[in-house]
């Protein structure tokens, strides 16, 4: 009746994983009963869980990456802790199997459901307010994205409480993650949170994609877009090109732990390497994906807080293309101790060279926007700065672990632990922290804390360097990864100083949180009434903070880059329109959340073997789907009445807009 | 009691120092044999390069980002200045540059560095077996006819030719102080060439995680001189147990954080039947799709093979 699924699958003898359990169902009774209380569940519903804005999807993807930060977070402080005590006699607090699974979750939750949501939930907001748009192309595809990704972080975390997680580290290579030697459910978990969420991120790229190629506003060029948009566009075509191949891979990984089949066991003429290689034609793709948008908000924001164009525009696209297009060709050097010949390995090792140009060419385009700028020292602008001190470091790093010769040596040692974390905190995290900074404004109304964000960068990163250095010098020193103990005492002092790193990252998520909170209580004094809180260059600031749902009353014509300055400079900015007509804007719909809500149940009947289940939560997934297609009433028109009086009460409160800017210009010259 | 807490706490703090001169523990950068020599002088040598371009964009970045601060307002501002072609042109050749030079260092010492390339020497080289098991090693010496688990030993300034095959998972054979690693794969064979010029007892490891034992899945490497490569020869086979297909499946049942032991001899085709258990056919070994009887012959783990494979 339940498959494998017993009772013996909840560990009740393991404190650590029951004491979490309980904090989290505590948290959870008292959010329903506080939205109980305050009758706030048909907002929640009709407001949130079933929009269609891409504002709000984006808030909420930004909200459950969050929450998948912390839980991340959790599991990296326990590996710090666990090998700052496991020298000699010393075993530490977490067995080998309890270790195994939290190594992998921690790769597989920061940059599947931290990183990719957050990158997503920044798109979301921002991209169609930049290119003048009143949505995405399919809006219920966007909301279906987003409940998609939620069903595969739902998988994720019930691992923890019923059943296991993979054991395997993120990257599942078989035989280790095949049934002879993972035979529990951990690597299913790994699967179907995989699948469900990559068939989102698909979904997503396919549906930005087409946003940008066909909604852009009247007179915007595609050399006009704005470089976030550019970024993230670049990231979609990759999104497109590259998450199939995980898909199709994680397909035969499942076959072979389901139906037995061999395509990555030696028996009947599997090979392993070839589980290798489409895993990175994918992973590597992966990397370029989460970091583009990054640099793209570095672009904006450095942009913006020296109130300067951005510093080779041109070059700036056709790097980013360059890195698009290279991303796919350097895949091999995740692997060149695997015994590839010696073209092989320098054609890859010269090719991830290569992709060091325009990446270098990027950090100069941004020291020449800098150039003769008037720098605001704003939160965003130190998380771009630290980005720029960090990221080039770890990018030198990185150019040392593409020669194959140093590859041979520092292959799966601390110093590529390091490396890593070096980008991707580096870069790809520090950027969302400053694209959230810069965006909140815009879709919650009201800016954000200066100093407890302050307070945020300057332990992120000091946190940054205390963690990650002393891995740098433990890979001179021979430690390997995912060890759990080790014998060598001289590796002890530094993984205790690496330990005292990941507190101080603690402090600075704490930061984080309080800014927020803080923020909250204070949003009256914080309120951006103009909305252009930053004096802003791009279309997002030309609408009201939040945006109202239709984004722009009357889209607004394009001729340059930087189409919101342009206007502001010919006072075009805040010119009404003598009518308005009406708008074609979508509904919204719980189907989305019924198909990802059933994804889960289907992965969860998978995973555990319950096929009645699978068959009917499959059956209910596209019959779902099917409903909603041949659902005929999916869209409304604005009227002109009801925009007219939306546009009354934004106007009073811009009416004043020059008279702000130059204020706003004389606060931001004091805080620096 | 109370003094051995005060030592606890002085032996904590001698490690201070090493904190800060860490550089005379680092065993990358203390290589003991050729090829871990020119792999540091590599990556020395890349490092430097790249610090060319790395060390002025940090200071650049800084100092821009200071002269041109807000409050700055001597500074020039020019807010329209977006582009300039002598700048755009450094910003690309620059770096450009810097990866052509970096770029056919890599090419050449790629190829030099090759793991699979024999290494120049007078001295005939000396051949090691390794498989990767749950979560050991298995090591052979088909000239000695002996083999060991965890533990090798070989004369200094003699080539070392590896061969290494995994039994399950997928491994990395490492010894960081002699240079570069190669993974270990079931049903494949892959090749390291490694030399030591300096004796020593050298820490062995796995860096490819495959399992729960895989932390304490290390070995010993002895370089020595010839006698003393002699002698530990004469130790394995003084040995009382012996390893050949009958007893290996015992070896394969997954054990952790084993010591050395040794067998004073081992079958000849051990290796080779390890390698291509998952072959079928007497003498054509060939991947791919086989018919029910082929099948029934993968089941049965340890075949004895003739298949003869190269080198």
């Amino acid at each position: 009746m339940f498959g494998l699924l017993t009772l013996k699958a909840v560990p009740l003898d393991v404190p650590i994983v029951m004491g979490t359990l309980a904090v989290v169902a505590l948290l959870g009774l008292a959010v329903v009963a506080a939205l109980t209380y305050y009758r706030k569940w048909s907002y929640l519903w009709t407001e949130w869980l079933t929009s269609v804005d891409h504002k709000k999807i984006g808030v909420m993807y930004i909200f459950v990456a969050m929450i998948m930060l912390l839980r991340g977070f959790a599991d990296a402080i326990m590996m710090r802790g666990q090998l700052a005590m496991a020298e000699g006699a010393n075993h530490g607090f977490l067995p080998p199997e309890h270790y195994d699974q939290i190594f992998t979750a921690h790769g597989v939750i920061m940059i599947i459901f931290m990183a990719m949501p957050f990158m997503v939930g920044l798109m979301n907001i921002a991209v169609p307010l930049q290119i003048g748009a009143r949505d995405v192309a399919f809006p219920f595809l966007n909301s279906l994205s987003f409940w998609l990704f939620v069903a595969g972080a739902i998988l994720v975390n019930l691992s923890l409480g019923v059943g296991e997680f993979a054991r395997t580290g993120w990257v599942a290579y078989p035989p280790l993650s095949e049934l002879g030697y993972s035979p529990g459910v951990g690597v299913d978990y790994y699967i179907w949170a995989l699948q469900l969420s990559g068939l989102g991120t698909l979904l997503t790229g396919v549906n930005f994609l087409v946003t940008v190629l066909k909604m852009r506003t009247p007179g915007m060029k595609l050399m006009q877009m704005p470089i976030f948009t550019w970024t993230c566009t670049f990231t979609n075509i990759l999104i497109v090109a590259s998450f199939p191949i995980l898909t199709a891979t994680l397909a035969l990984l499942s076959l072979d732990r389901y139906l037995d089949m061999h395509f990555f066991t030696n028996e009947l003429g599997g090979n392993a390497m070839m589980y290798i290689n489409l895993f990175w034609a994918w992973g590597h793709p992966e990397v370029y994906i989460l970091i583009l948008p990054a640099f793209g908000i570095f672009s904006e924001v450095i942009s913006t807080f020296t109130g300067k164009r951005l510093f080779g525009y041109t070059s700036m696209v056709w790097a980013t293309a360059a890195i698009t297009v290279l991303g796919f060709v350097v895949w091999l050097h995740h692997f060149f101790t695997m015994g590839s010949g010696a073209n092989v390995n320098a054609f890859f090792g010269v090719a991830t060279m290569i992709i060091s140009i325009p990446t270098g060419v990027k950090l100069f385009n941004w020291l020449f926007t800098i150039f003769r700028g008037r720098l605001h020292f704003t939160t965003p602008v130190l998380w771009t700065l630290g980005f720029m001190v960090t990221f080039t470091v770890g990018g030198m790093t990185g150019v040392l672990l593409a020669v194959p010769g140093a590859d041979y040596v520092l292959h799966n040692s601390l110093f590529l632990i390091a490396h890593f974390h070096n980008t991707i905190i580096g870069g790809a995290v520090f950027g969302y922290l400053a694209g959230f900074t810069f965006w909140f404004p815009k879709a919650f109304g009201f800016k954000l804390d200066e100093r407890l964000g302050k307070c945020a960068f300057w332990c992120w990163i000091t946190g940054f360097f205390v963690a990650f250095m002393p891995l740098y010098v433990l890979g001179f020193m021979g430690m390997t990864r995912r060890l759990n103990h080790y014998d060598n005492p001289l590796w002890h002092p530094y993984l205790i100083v690496a330990f005292f790193g990941a507190v101080l990252i603690f402090c600075g998520i704490a930061f984080q949180i309080a800014q927020i909170l803080v923020s909250i209580k204070n949003r009256d004094a914080l309120r951006d009434h103009t909305g252009d809180p930053w004096g802003g260059r791009t279309l997002e600031w030309s609408t009201s903070s939040p945006p109202p749902f239709y984004n722009f009353a009357q889209l607004p014509t394009v001729h340059a880059v930087d189409a919101f300055h342009e206007m502001k400079e010919n006072d075009t900015a805040y010119l009404r329109p003598a009518s308005y007509s009406p708008i074609h804007m979508p509904k919204n719909t719980a189907a989305g959340l019924v198909i990802g809500l059933i994804g889960a149940v289907f992965g969860f009947a998978m995973i555990w073997h319950i096929w009645w289940m699978a068959g009917l939560s499959f059956i209910g997934m596209v019959a779902t789907f099917i409903v909603r297609s041949y659902n005929q009433d999916v869209d409304y028109y604005v009227q002109p009445d009801e925009i007219e009086r939306i546009e009354n009460q934004r106007f009073p409160r811009e009416a004043g807009h020059s008279h702000n800017r130059a204020q706003h210009a004389q606060q931001l010259a004091q805080e620096v | 009691m109370k003094t051995e807490l005060y030592l606890g706490y002085l032996k904590r703090l001698s490690w201070l120092p090493l904190l800060m001169l860490g550089g005379c523990n680092m065993t990358l950068l203390d290589p003991k044999g050729q090829v871990g020599m020119d792999e540091k002088s590599l990556i020395i040598t890349s490092t430097l390069l790249m610090l060319i371009v790395v060390i002025p964009v940090i200071v650049m970045t800084l100092a821009f980002a200071w002269k041109y601060r807000a409050s700055n307002t001597k500074a020039t501002y020019k807010p329209n200045w977006s582009h300039s072609t002598p700048i755009e042109l450094v910003v690309w050749l620059v770096p450009c540059a810097i990866i052509a030079v970096l770029g056919t260092l890599t090419w050449t010492s790629t190829h030099e560095l090759d793991p699979y390339r024999p290494l120049d020497s007078e001295v005939k080289p000396i051949v090691i077996q390794a498989v990767s098991l749950d979560w050991k090693w298995l090591f052979i010496y088909p000239e000695q006819g002996i083999a060991t688990i965890n533990e090798i030993a070989f004369p200094t300034d003699t080539p070392v030719n590896f061969q290494i095959t995994s039994q399950n998972a997928m491994n990395s054979f490492f010894i960081p102080q002699l240079g570069s690693q190669i993974y270990s794969m079931a049903g494949m064979q892959t090749k390291l060439h490694l030399i030591a010029n300096k004796p020593g007892n050298f820490d062995g490891l796995s860096s490819n995680f495959s399992g729960d034992g895989f932390s304490g899945m290390k070995f010993q490497a002895i370089a020595t001189s010839e006698k003393g490569f002699a002698d530990w020869v004469a130790k394995v086979k003084a040995s009382p147990k012996t390893l050949d297909q009958s007893n290996y499946p015992e070896l394969v049942k997954p054990s952790e954080n084993d010591p050395a032991q040794y067998f004073s001899s081992v079958s000849p085709t051990l290796y080779n039947s390890i390698l291509m258990q998952y072959m079928h056919g007497p003498s054509t070994p060939q991947l791919g799709a086989g018919n029910k009887d082929e099948m029934q012959d993968m089941k049965n783990m340890h075949m004895p093979m003739n298949a003869s494979i190269e080198e």
